[in-house]
């Protein structure tokens, strides 16, 4: 079988497990529990530099930005205009092109803003941004989203954080068999078979952060989700066999010696 | 003078952006500055002048999902 990749707009990786890197108690888990889930793309936030500790270790220093793919998101921006300044200072603080846009609707639910989402990705794309688009399971919305030039969509499973697995599975699959960009199941994943089952519906790729981040050995998860991520994605290649409503004996029906 | 610099005001003695990183000490960071909500390329920082009032913001990366 030839080298199954996983390309995003002028990007390709061999990996279909993207992380983020919020939550983790510190630097070092971050950087172990990264190479751990074999990722080579990670997801960055853009906030004011802290001016009266200038010479604080900084994420960078431990994420080296030649051996990954950094990712910056919008997180925490509620409007349009927020995350279109926030993905231009990241652009211009490290040339990356590739951007996760996420506009927020309110603090509880962190769903997304579609409309402001949409507003954001129509900006973001005349300007040349590669952008990867954080979103409902609205198939609709996922169109548009396309249609508007994002080069990948990644609805959610369910609400950031909230390690609830998806919501909506029949979505995720209406959204990918409409789509010709890739589809990123992000948000909501909270242990292994979550990721498998995202990947066994035909998502590209999952994005993970608190489900590694916040288990009690994030290695060891982030190996558990690299796996699934692996294993959903062969069982979707192989085709699964089709769901019966009685048994299917698996020996054969002859040949038996009372017979 | 007096600038708003990451949402405080502050007395800088720098005339230019590249100057005030140099000031806060911040020259190795991988980092990006906005001023008066326009982006500032790296390519401009010599030669990008700060004014009284100026609105600065300086961002880095940090952990986020």
């Amino acid at each position: 079988m030839s080298k199954d990749m996983f390309k995003v707009g002028s990007y390709e990786f061999t990996s279909r497990l993207i992380v983020g890197s919020g939550k983790y108690k510190d630097f070092e888990t971050t950087k172990l529990a990264t190479e751990a889930a074999d990722a080579e793309m990670i997801t960055v936030a853009v906030r004011r530099v802290n001016i009266t500790e200038a010479d604080k270790e900084n994420l960078l220093d431990y994420i080296d930005p030649k051996k990954y793919t950094i990712l910056p998101n919008t997180a925490g921006c509620f409007n349009a205009e927020d995350a279109i300044r926030t993905l231009r200072l990241a652009r211009e603080a490290g040339g990356w092109d590739l951007v996760k846009l996420e506009v927020l609707g309110d603090t509880q639910t962190l769903y997304p803003n579609v409309v402001e989402t949409i507003k954001a990705a129509e900006v973001l794309v005349k300007e040349g941004f590669q952008v990867m688009v954080y979103t409902n399971d609205d198939p609709i919305v996922a169109t548009r989203l396309e249609e508007i030039g994002c080069v990948a969509v990644m609805p959610l499973g369910n609400p950031i954080g909230s390690g609830r697995g998806l919501a909506n599975p029949f979505n995720i699959r209406v959204i990918k068999e409409r789509a010709n960009v890739p589809i990123v199941v992000d948000a909501g994943i909270g242990t292994a078979s979550d990721a498998a089952k995202s990947m066994e519906l035909g998502a590209d790729a999952v994005l993970i952060n608190t489900a590694i981040a916040e288990a009690k050995n994030e290695c060891l998860m982030a190996e558990a989700m690299r796996d699934a991520v692996r294993g959903g994605r062969k069982a979707f290649l192989a085709g699964r066999m089709q769901k019966r409503a009685f048994a299917s004996a698996s020996s054969p029906s002859e040949g038996y010696i009372w017979d | 003078m007096k600038i708003q610099l990451n949402g405080e005001e502050k007395e800088i003695a720098a005339t230019t952006v590249a100057q005030l990183i140099a000031e806060l000490g911040l020259e190795t960071r991988m980092l990006a500055v906005e001023c008066d909500l326009e982006v500032v390329a790296k390519s401009a920082y010599a030669t990008t002048a700060l004014k009284e009032g100026n609105r600065i913001e300086i961002v880095h990366m940090i952990g986020g999902g």
